[in-house]
């Protein structure tokens, strides 16, 4: 039997690498999705644009002002004489923000009175926003501390001390380039798999297939081995690209990584058979995996935080082997996760991937032609 | 052109999209359900963050720690120890930890030299610098009762307010629900009519309609002209969504709205007909729209990630991507206003982008058999 089904996983392989084609797009495009997207996919703003709006003429507004335009996050792009330039700057966003001081700024912190600074910030980009005010109270800060040890002010009676782990800079390519080597495998997973039964149908090879000496189960094995083997030897590709090319560091262990890729491709496998059992067409195939691809990408926590999704939504999530998956690879990479941190994660990918082979053969079996 | 042939055309190519249902599921179920999925599914705002406070029973301590316990942002959980509050933090319990040690009211009271020491999971940036700029925002209402408690001697000397435009409340989905308008409207363009003309050439039916007297672009103006009210409607969709069922502000005129939807989505047809009449084949030419139109548009177009952050050569190329335009356009009119600086910038490069990827479909599709 073994030989048998060893037979059909090499005639799958013949038939999707002999296309130049599909070659091509199963394995250049996700290299260069990986490239650009890891280096354009970031939440870190630098350069923020800002004008300032001085009625002070004091030395303290200078200094406070020399904190923005000595750090690396901002960037000064204009001076503005009067009240009415500020709307202009925002709306037509030559500036992300405005620091406005008043007139009695320096006059106000020399007799010992709290001075008020106004930041206007453009909104449009609520994320964006909420990331610029909190670089700016950042700065104003550092200026407090300087000022009230120089000037004599009692210290504040508590500091704050905020320290990261396990991303000290906090950069988010640490967190989106991890998650591109889930959504990448997936695709491809799903891709190879997808079609492979609706090509079949619509070659009219099918009716073929079923009266060789092979069971549909056999069938399916024989099937499901080039997306295992695509899908494992795609992402230790990008991988290794995410380490060598990124600088990501990996701290875990290997075998809870792989461990949790195979677990993770096996489900994309069983998910994309069922597609591909259903489908009666290619171009069906294509898009059932496109349908099932762009939910299971968002509600993974990808790009955005289960936790702020509604209730319903999140139960939704705990179908999406993705999110799981994501969970083991930035585990792996970052936190230093080992196998016995990750075991429910484990736990919830192979009963993902249990279910959705086993729904694949019923499929498979009663779909017919 | 002759006008009756033309309109015979249109009249085909809308019965082959009302008997497919694939088509409208694309163009009618899949808009509403990404629109529902996205808009529920996205958000940036940490909600109820769970927090894990260690720290002593003292008075000092527990009216810092009652600012957690008020904040909507924070789900505090309390844990005897750092080392079990580390714990937590290590199987994802709890996002972030506030460490207060025993000592922190006699401090505070005393040479008034406290620490509060506060750790966060830095594996997702993005939410651990919302959550410590949160905590920042605990801590200096804190500051600020104090002071008024204690007299101006701990005062701090410079106080921002931060005015945040637009969008005071600072509500994701205010952004994210009009920039996904861009996305859509690329799903239905592109992605549909990617499939309209290599259809007819795998079907064998593009050779018997050159038989006919049709014109090659009375051919192409039949393709886009039900796609284009395709596009229309999923527009009029998802205005209606985002108006109704996610609240968010239209503060520009709907009329603007539309004829800048109108001009994008003669870019998004232009590129599927290119795309279409390049690749001649179904499955190719679906894997073309979908990696150059719909991934772009989600990643390069600052919909979702600021296009002012990404590298130099990255920014330079997003220029190139025609749902940038379209999604400053949205941002703007939904969030601001008709800024008309703004919109006439970005309208200039759609329309050049329209005129471009239209005119190159046109010279390319040739009433020729190879």
């Amino acid at each position: 039997m073994g030989t048998k089904i060893l037979a059909l996983a090499v005639k799958e392989f013949l038939a999707l690498m002999r296309n130049k084609v599909a070659r091509m797009t199963l394995f250049v495009p996700p290299l260069v999705q990986l490239i650009i997207f890891g280096y354009a996919a970031t939440f870190n703003i630098r350069d923020i644009s800002y004008a300032v709006y001085n009625q002070d003429s004091g030395a303290a507004s200078r200094e406070l002002l020399a904190h923005f335009s000595g750090s690396p996050y901002f960037r000064q792009k204009a001076v503005l004489t009067s009240d009415r330039q500020i709307a202009p700057e925002i709306d037509n966003r030559h500036v992300l923000l405005v620091i406005h001081i008043g007139p009695r700024f320096s006059s106000d912190l020399l007799a010992h009175r709290p001075a008020r600074v106004q930041v206007i910030i453009d909104g449009r980009n609520s994320n964006t926003a909420a990331l610029a005010n909190n670089y700016v109270s950042e700065a104003t800060e550092a200026f407090n501390r300087d000022w009230a040890r120089t000037h004599g002010w009692g210290q504040p009676p508590a500091q704050l001390f905020i320290r990261s782990w396990f991303n000290p800079d906090l950069l988010s390519r640490w967190f989106i380039v991890p998650g591109i080597v889930g959504l990448l495998t997936l695709v491809v997973t799903l891709l190879t798999t997808g079609l492979s039964v609706a090509r079949e149908r619509e070659s009219g090879t099918f009716d073929q297939l079923l009266v060789t000496p092979l069971g549909p189960f056999d069938i399916l094995i024989g099937k499901s081995i080039p997306g295992l083997v695509i899908g494992m030897a795609e992402a230790t590709l990008i991988m290794v690209a995410a380490v060598f090319w990124f600088d990501v560091p990996f701290t875990g262990s290997l075998l809870a990584l792989y461990l949790g890729l195979f677990l993770f491709v096996v489900s994309g496998i069983g998910i994309g058979l069922m597609i591909s059992s259903l489908a009666v067409t290619q171009q069906q195939g294509a898009l059932g995996v496109f349908l099932f691809m762009v939910p299971a990408v968002i509600l993974s926590g990808f790009a955005t935080p289960i936790a702020n999704m509604p209730g319903v939504v999140r139960y939704v999530t705990y179908f999406d082997p993705l999110r799981y998956f994501l969970v083991v690879l930035r585990g792996t990479f970052l936190e230093g996760d080992g196998v016995g941190v990750l075991a429910s994660q484990y736990a919830a990918l192979a009963v993902l991937a249990f279910v959705s082979m086993v729904l694949a053969s019923w499929l498979f079996r009663h779909r017919g032609s | 052109m002759n006008r009756m042939r033309l309109s015979g055309l249109i009249r085909k190519e809308f019965l082959q999209i009302v008997r497919d249902p694939s088509a409208i599921a694309i163009a009618v179920v899949l808009p509403f359900v990404l629109l529902l999925l996205f808009g529920y599914g996205i958000s940036l705002d940490a909600r109820r963050v769970p927090l894990a406070l260690v720290a002593p029973n003292s008075p000092q301590a527990q009216q810092l720690l009652g600012g957690f316990y008020r904040s909507q942002y924070f789900m505090p959980r309390r844990y005897a120890t750092m080392s079990a509050a580390r714990n937590a933090l290590a199987r994802r319990r709890v996002d972030g930890i506030v460490w207060l040690r025993s000592d922190f009211g006699r401090r505070i009271l005393g040479r008034g030299d406290a620490g509060i020491g506060v750790f966060v999971n830095g594996v997702d940036a993005n939410n651990a610098t919302l959550i410590s700029a949160y905590i920042r925002g605990v801590w200096s209402n804190w500051l600020a009762q104090e002071a008024r408690d204690r007299g101006a001697a701990i005062a701090v000397p410079v106080e921002v307010e931060p005015r945040i435009w637009f969008n005071a409340a600072l509500r994701s989905r205010n952004y994210l629900v009009p920039g996904l308008i861009a996305i859509i409207m690329t799903l239905i363009g592109a992605l549909l009519t990617a499939q309209v003309v290599s259809r007819e050439w795998e079907r064998g039916t593009m050779e018997a309609l050159m038989a006919t007297p049709v014109s090659m672009g009375d051919i192409l103006v039949s393709k886009l002209v039900p796609y284009f009210v395709l596009g229309m409607a999923g527009l009029a969709l998802s205005v209606a969504m985002a108006e109704w069922l996610f609240s968010v502000p239209l503060r520009g005129s709907m009329l603007l709205l539309f004829t800048a939807s109108g001009l994008y989505m003669l870019v998004a047809l232009g590129m599927g007909l290119l795309i279409s009449t390049v690749a001649k084949n179904q499955f190719v030419s679906a894997t073309i729209a979908v990696v150059a139109t719909f991934l772009p548009a989600f990643i390069l177009s600052g919909f979702i990630f600021d296009l002012d952050s990404m590298p130099f050569p990255i920014r330079l190329m997003t220029h190139l991507v025609a749902a940038r335009y379209f999604v400053a356009i949205l941002q703007t009119v939904f969030g601001a206003g008709d800024v008309w600086p703004v919109v006439l910038a970005n309208a200039a490069g759609l329309c050049i982008m329209a005129v471009f990827f239209l005119g190159l479909s046109w010279r390319l599709s040739r009433k020729r058999l190879d």
